[in-house]
């Protein structure tokens, strides 16, 4: 396996859903290739810091209304 | 999504909220409100847009609370209103996101040919001198790790839409491959290709940043 054929099955192998053979390439590739396990490590950082990230949040007003238009439907 | 998790599970969920339970709005509010913004902002032009149709999903979910059958999960079902609502108004602002086929820039390599041994050299296809991905530190030092962040916000919000709305709802908001397809409908195949090419650009946006540049004030961006 080339490395610019392993940076494309990142994803894949990643989900767990390669097949068989392919996903023995590509764990034999990685054996005896730093820069492709690098990037496979890399996608993983990147992947949890965007599991990591805070949300952006709705304006305080827009919250608020929200929470009103909750507590008035209860209500009725 | 952090703290999604944390939230009782559905049956107590829904039926808190059937209930009136205002803190339980307030919760599933605060927990999702942030991706579901993200999401909306793939469909529509501005963000008073998105969060206009972060509103009216909410709206929609106070009024349809009751009738929730639980056929998906409570935050599929108001994820599925938003992205109703949401491609609605993008379809007024004729920015809609049709997932059919893939446009021919989405399809190729992810990586720039010009990192690997061009054919016809040896170990043709294999990282070229110089070019093979270094392994990065992230800083432990919370400022930093904010600026982290802040890089890869912005080169999410760079992202093409249909690129940025398969990463939100699988990397961000932390959707299975499934759920997406069924609620963009989109094959697998497909979804695959779109989040494999924003995992990547996001990855080389970080690698740009992390190989020095922040050590220079502002110095985010390099090209
Ligand atoms: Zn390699």
């Amino acid at each position: 396996m080339n490395c610019d054929e392993f940076v494309e099955l990142v994803t894949t192998f990643l989900d767990g859903s390669m097949h068989e053979p392919t996903e023995l390439r590509c764990l034999v590739h990685l054996t005896e290739c730093d820069g492709c396990e690098t990037y496979l490590d890399q996608f993983r950082q990147t992947i949890a810091i965007l599991d990591a990230l805070p949300g952006q949040s709705l304006p305080t007003e827009a919250r608020d209304q929200l929470l009103g238009a909750f507590r008035a439907l209860r209500r009725d | 999504m952090a703290g999604a998790r944390e939230l009782p599970p559905d049956q107590v969920l829904v039926q808190r909220l059937r209930d009136g339970d205002e803190e339980t709005f307030a919760l599933v509010l605060n927990a999702w409100s942030g991706s579901m913004l993200r999401l909306a902002m793939s469909f529509v032009s501005t963000k008073a847009s998105a969060e206009e149709a972060v509103q009216d999903t909410w709206l929609a979910v106070i009024r349809g609370i009751s009738d929730f059958e639980g056929r998906s999960t409570l935050k599929t079902w108001v994820y599925r209103i938003l992205v109703n609502t949401a491609k609605a108004r993008g379809t007024k602002e004729s920015r809609t996101v049709p997932f059919a086929s893939l446009l021919p820039e989405e399809e190729g390599p992810t990586v720039d040919a010009s990192r690997f041994r061009a054919p016809g050299e040896e170990y043709a296809g294999h990282w070229a001198v110089g070019q093979e991905p270094r392994p990065w530190h992230i800083p432990e030092d919370h400022v930093l790790r904010g600026e982290v962040r802040e890089v890869i916000t912005e080169a999410i919000d760079e992202l093409p839409p249909r690129l940025r709305t398969v990463i939100t709802l699988r990397d961000v908001a932390g959707y299975g491959s499934e759920e997406v397809c069924s609620l963009l409908e989109i094959s697998p195949g497909n979804q695959r290709v779109l989040l494999h090419r924003a995992r990547a650009l996001l990855r080389r946006k970080l690698e740009e940043y992390l190989s020095g540049t922040h050590h220079v004030a502002g110095g985010r961006g390099r090209a």
